[in-house]
C-alpha cells in the first residue's frame, strides 16, 4: 500500500509545484492583457515578461514530471484520463504551444506594435491553458473519466458546472499568484510604481479567487454532490479549512506589504486544496479503480521512486541556484562581458604526430566496428571513432583560426 | 512472432483514423527531431567558441558565442513546446500503448524527465547569465546543458530501441507481468547503435544548417570573409566534415544489428520478397508484384554487408503473412534516401578534410559553398527518412511482434481535427521561427571585424 502510494504523492506535489510556479507565469500572461494602456501599460507587460523570462521552462518541466511518473506508475489510469479528456487536454496543448512560441518569438521583436501582437497571443494561451487544465480536473473530480480507452463522452466529461468553475478558479488563482510574485519583485528593484500596481492587482485577484472559491461550492454541491461532501468532510475538511485560513493570511501579507512571506504562504495554500482534492478521493483513482489497483508492478514502482529521489538530489539544488539567481536579481543588471585578461595564442599541434595517431585510431575503429563482431568491439571501435573525430576537429580548427589570431 | 500479439490493457476499440493518427505523431516529430539535433550539438559549438574566447582573449569570439546563444535560446523554446506535444500524444493518440506498457518503458521518460529539467534550468542560467556571471561559471553553467543533451537522447532511444527489440517483461493472459524496467531500458543490445547514430546525426544536421548559413552570406556578397564569418563557419563545418563519414561507418554497424534482430524491416528496406541466400543489394528501384523492379543491382552485396558472408540467407518478407509487412516501398525510399544523402555529405566532409590536409586552407571554389548551403536542409531530411526507415519498418507493430498499432490508437473521435489544427500551429510557428532567426541575423556586429587581407595591411 505504501509503495504504491508513494509515487501519487510526487505527482501531487509535482501538481502542486506546477501550480504555484507554473501558475505564476501563466498568470503574468493574464497580467500582460490587462496591463492598461500607454506607458504605465507597457511597463506592466515588460516587467512580467522580464520576471518569468529566464524560469519559465524549468517551471512549465513540472508538467511534464507529472505525465512521465503518472504514466509510469499507474499507466491505466492515464491512458483512461488522456483519452477521455482528449479534447480538453488538447486544447491545453495548443495553449501551451502558443505561449512557449510567443517566449522565444519575443526575442526578435523590435517595435512596441511587434511586441504588443505577440503579446497578445501570449497572453490569450496563458489563459486558455490553465482554464483548460482545471477543466480536465473538474471531469476527474468528479467521477466523469471511467477505466477504458476513450469510453466516455469526449465533451461532457469536462464541459459541465465543476469543470467551468475549476478551470476560471485556476485562472483566478494563477493570476493571484503572479501579481504577488510580480509586486515582491518590484519591491526587491525599489520600484515602488510597479509594486503599487502589482499590489491592488493582487488583493483584487485575492478576493476574486476567494470569491470564487466559495462560490465554487454551491456549484460543486448541485453539480456532484458526492464530491461536494467528501470535500467537507474528515480529513479533506481540514485541509480545505486550512487552504482557505492560509489564503487569508496571504491577503493580509499583501495588504501589509510582507511579500516575501506571501509568496510562500500562497503556495501553502495551493499545496493544501491540491491535498484536501487528494484526500477526498482516497484511495480511489477513478471510479472503481484504486491506487492499489491502478499501480504499476513492485520494480517499476522502486525505480520510479529510486528516480525521482536520486533526480530530486540533483534537481533541487540547481533549481535553487536558478531562483536564488533570478530573485537576487542577477539577472537584472547589464554590464557587458569582457574577454579575460589572461590571454594566450592558439599553439597548432604538430600535425604530423596528430596525423598518424588520427590514421592509426581510423583504422582501429574501422576494424572493430565494422568488421569484428563482438559488443565490446563495437564499443571500443566507437570510442576511436570518437578520438579521431576529437583529435581532427583540434588540429584543423586550431590552425585555421591560429592563422587569423597570428595575422592580428 | 505472429498471432501472439496483445490486445492491452483496455477493450480493443475502432478507429477510423489510424492512418492520420500515425501521420500526426509523424509529423510531431518530424517538427521536433531537427530541434533535437541543435539541443544534442550547437549547446558544444556554443561553449567552444565561448571558451575560445576566455583563451585567447579575442572579443570575436565572446561575440560570436552570445549570438549563437540568442539563436540556441529561441531553438531551445520551441523545442520545449514540440517535446511537450510529443508526450501529450503519448495519451491523446495511444492510450492504450501507454496503459499497456508504461510500467515498462516509462522510467525512461521519467529520467528524461529529470535530465530536461536540468537542461532548461542551465540554460535559463547560461542565456541571461552573459555578461553577469563571471567568465570561469558562466562557461561552467553550460556544461550541465551539454551533458544533459545526452541523457535526455539516451532515455528517449532507450525507449525507442526497446519498442523495436522489446525485453523485460512477460505476457500472461495478454496481461503486462513481471516487468524489469532496467533490462528492458539499458540491457537491449538495439540501444547502442541507434543512440550514436543519432547523436553522430545531431552534429551533421546542426553543423551543415549552421555552416550552409555562413555559406550562404559569403555567396550572397562580394569580397573576402570577415574574421566573424571564417570562424563562425569553420567551427560548425568542421566537425559536421568529420562526423558525416564517420556515420557511414555507424550506419553500417546499425544495419548489421537490424539485419540479425528485425529481419522483415532489413527486408522492407531491400525490397526482398523471397528468403535468398547470397541475396543482392538493390539501389533505387520500386517494389510491386512482390518484387523490386527497375533497380541496380548488385549481386551477393545484402548477404555480405548484413551478415559478413558471400552466401548467407537474408530472411525475406514471404516469411511473415502480408499483414505483418511494412509499407515496402515508403521504407525502401526512406532508406534510399538517407544513405544517398548521407553519402554525398560524406563526401563534402572529405572534400573539406582534403583540403585542410593538402594545401592547409580553406575550399575557395563557388560550388563548394552553393554545395554546402544544399547540405543543410539535405541534412534534415535525412535525419526524417533515417527515422521513417526505424519507425515505418517497425509496422504493423507498435511493440515489435507484441503489441499491433492498430490496438495501440485511442478510441476517440475527431484525429483529423487534431491533426489539421497541429498542422496548422506548426505552420505558423514554423514562420515565426524563420522572422525570429532573421531578426537575430541581422541584429549589427558589436565588434570590428577586418577580413584577414586587411589585417595584414594594418
Amino acid at each position: 500500500m505504501l509503495l504504491q502510494s508513494i509515487p501519487l504523492v510526487f505527482v501531487l506535489a509535482g501538481l502542486a509545484l506546477y501550480v504555484v510556479l507554473g501558475g505564476a507565469d501563466f498568470g503574468a500572461g493574464f497580467w500582460q492583457l490587462f496591463a492598461g494602456r500607454g506607458e504605465r501599460g507597457e511597463r506592466v507587460r515588460e516587467f512580467a515578461h522580464r520576471s518569468m523570462g529566464p524560469v519559465w521552462e524549468a517551471n512549465h518541466v513540472w508538467l511534464i514530471f507529472v505525465l512521465t511518473v503518472f504514466w509510469t506508475a499507474y499507466p491505466t489510469a492515464f491512458g483512461s484520463i488522456a483519452s477521455t479528456l482528449a479534447v480538453v487536454l488538447f486544447i491545453a496543448l495548443l495553449g501551451i504551444l502558443f505561449r512557449g512560441a510567443t517566449y522565444a518569438f519575443r526575442a526578435g521583436a523590435s517595435t512596441d506594435r511587434e511586441l504588443g501582437r505577440i503579446d497578445t497571443i501570449f497572453s490569450f494561451s496563458s489563459i486558455l491553458t490553465p482554464f483548460a487544465l482545471g477543466a480536465a480536473v473538474g471531469g476527474i473530480a468528479t467521477n466523469r473519466v471511467p477505466v477504458g480507452n476513450a469510453a466516455d463522452h469526449l465533451f461532457s466529461s469536462w464541459l459541465h458546472p465543476t469543470s467551468i468553475f475549476i478551470g476560471v478558479l485556476a485562472v483566478a488563482s494563477c493570476a493571484y499568484l503572479s501579481a504577488v510574485y510580480l509586486a515582491a519583485d518590484a519591491a526587491r528593484d525599489g520600484d515602488h510604481a510597479l509594486e503599487r500596481e502589482f499590489r491592488l492587482r493582487a488583493l483584487g485577484a485575492g478576493v476574486l479567487a476567494g470569491v470564487i472559491a466559495v462560490g465554487g461550492i454551491f456549484i460543486v454541491n448541485a453539480d456532484y454532490h458526492t464530491l461536494f461532501h467528501s470535500l467537507l468532510s474528515g480529513r479533506a475538511l481540514a485541509a480545505v479549512i486550512a487552504s482557505f485560513v492560509v489564503g487569508l493570511v496571504t491577503l493580509m501579507l499583501v495588504y501589509g506589504r510582507r511579500y516575501e512571506p506571501a509568496r510562500y504562504c500562497g503556495a501553502v495554500a495551493v499545496a493544501a486544496i491540491v491535498a484536501g482534492w487528494a484526500l477526498a478521493r482516497w484511495p480511489t483513482i477513478l471510479p472503481g479503480l484504486t491506487v492499489d489497483q491502478a499501480a504499476a508492478g513492485h520494480d517499476t514502482l522502486v525505480w520510479v521512486i529510486a528516480c525521482v529521489l536520486g533526480g530530486g538530489v540533483i534537481l533541487f539544488p540547481s533549481l535553487a541556484l536558478l531562483f536564488r539567481l533570478a530573485l537576487a536579481g542577477r539577472f537584472q543588471s547589464t554590464e557587458s562581458n569582457a574577454a579575460d585578461e589572461i590571454a594566450r595564442p592558439l599553439h597548432a599541434i604538430r600535425p604530423g604526430l596528430v596525423a598518424r595517431l588520427a590514421v592509426a585510431l581510423l583504422i582501429a575503429g574501422f576494424g572493430l566496428l565494422n568488421i569484428a563482431n563482438a559488443e565490446w568491439a563495437h564499443a571500443v571501435g566507437i570510442v576511436c571513432l570518437f578520438c579521431v573525430v576529437v583529435l581532427g576537429f583540434r588540429a584543423i580548427v586550431f590552425s585555421a583560426l591560429g592563422e587569423d589570431a597570428a595575422l592580428k | 512472432m505472429g498471432g501472439l500479439s496483445v490486445a492491452g490493457a483496455f477493450a480493443p476499440v475502432d478507429q477510423h483514423y489510424l492512418l492520420q493518427a500515425r501521420q500526426m505523431q509523424a509529423l510531431s516529430f518530424a517538427v521536433h527531431i531537427p530541434l533535437v539535433c541543435f539541443g544534442i550539438a550547437f549547446p558544444v559549438m556554443v561553449l567552444f567558441v565561448e571558451w575560445l574566447g576566455h583563451r585567447t582573449g579575442d572579443r570575436l569570439y565572446l561575440t560570436l558565442a552570445r549570438r549563437w546563444t540568442k539563436v540556441m535560446a529561441a531553438l531551445f523554446g520551441v523545442g520545449v513546446i514540440t517535446g511537450t506535444v510529443l508526450s501529450f500524444e503519448m495519451g491523446l493518440l495511444w492510450p492504450n500503448f501507454t496503459g499497456t506498457f508504461g510500467s515498462v518503458f516509462g522510467v525512461g521518460f521519467a529520467i528524461e524527465g529529470f535530465s530536461f529539467f536540468l537542461e532548461a534550468i542551465f540554460i535559463g542560467i547560461y542565456v541571461y547569465g552573459w555578461g553577469r556571471l563571471s567568465p570561469r561559471w558562466h562557461l561552467a553553467s553550460g556544461i550541465p546543458i551539454v551533458l544533459t543533451g545526452f541523457t535526455g537522447s539516451l532515455m528517449v532511444i532507450a525507449v525507442d530501441a526497446w519498442m523495436n527489440h522489446p525485453s523485460g517483461f512477460r505476457l500472461h493472459d495478454g496481461k503486462v507481468v513481471d516487468v524489469h524496467p532496467f533490462k528492458a531500458l539499458f540491457e537491449n543490445s538495439y540501444l547502442w547503435h541507434e543512440l550514436v547514430h543519432m547523436y553522430v546525426a545531431g552534429y551533421i544536421v546542426t553543423g551543415f544548417i549552421v555552416a550552409g548559413w555562413y555559406a550562404f552570406c559569403r555567396l550572397r556578397r562580394s569580397g573576402p570573409p570577415t574574421r566573424y564569418e571564417r570562424t563562425a563557419l569553420v567551427v560548425p563545418l568542421t566537425i559536421a566534415a568529420l562526423a558525416a563519414p564517420l556515420q557511414i561507418l555507424v550506419g553500417d554497424w546499425a544495419a548489421r544489428d537490424v539485419a540479425t534482430t528485425q529481419p522483415i524491416k532489413l527486408a522492407a528496406i531491400e525490397g526482398l520478397y523471397k528468403t535468398t541466400r547470397g541475396a543482392p543489394e538493390h539501389i533505387l528501384g520500386w517494389y510491386t508484384d512482390n518484387q523490386l523492379k527497375y533497380g541496380i543491382e548488385i549481386p551477393h552485396l545484402l548477404s555480405i554487408l548484413s551478415f559478413h558472408s558471400w552466401n548467407a540467407a537474408v530472411q525475406g518478407l514471404d516469411s511473415v503473412p502480408p499483414g505483418l509487412r511494412p509499407p515496402v516501398n515508403v521504407v525502401h525510399w526512406a532508406f534510399q534516401i538517407m544513405v544517398g544523402i548521407g553519402t554525398m555529405l560524406a563526401v563534402l566532409g572529405v572534400v573539406y578534410l582534403a583540403i585542410w590536409i593538402w594545401k592547409k586552407r580553406l575550399p575557395e571554389s563557388i560550388w563548394f559553398y552553393r554545395a554546402l548551403v544544399v547540405a543543410g536542409p539535405l541534412a534534415v531530411v535525412a535525419l526524417i527518412s533515417g527515422w521513417v526507415v526505424t519507425e515505418v519498418g517497425r509496422q504493423p507493430w507498435v511493440v515489435y511482434g507484441v503489441m499491433r498499432t492498430d490496438a495501440a490508437v485511442t478510441g476517440a473521435h475527431g484525429i483529423p481535427v487534431g491533426y489539421g489544427a497541429l498542422a496548422a500551429s506548426y505552420v505558423v510557428i514554423a514562420c515565426g521561427l524563420g522572422w525570429v532567426l532573421r531578426r537575430l541575423a541581422r541584429a549589427p556586429l558589436d565588434v570590428p571585424v577586418e577580413t584577414p587581407a586587411e589585417l595584414q595591411a594594418a
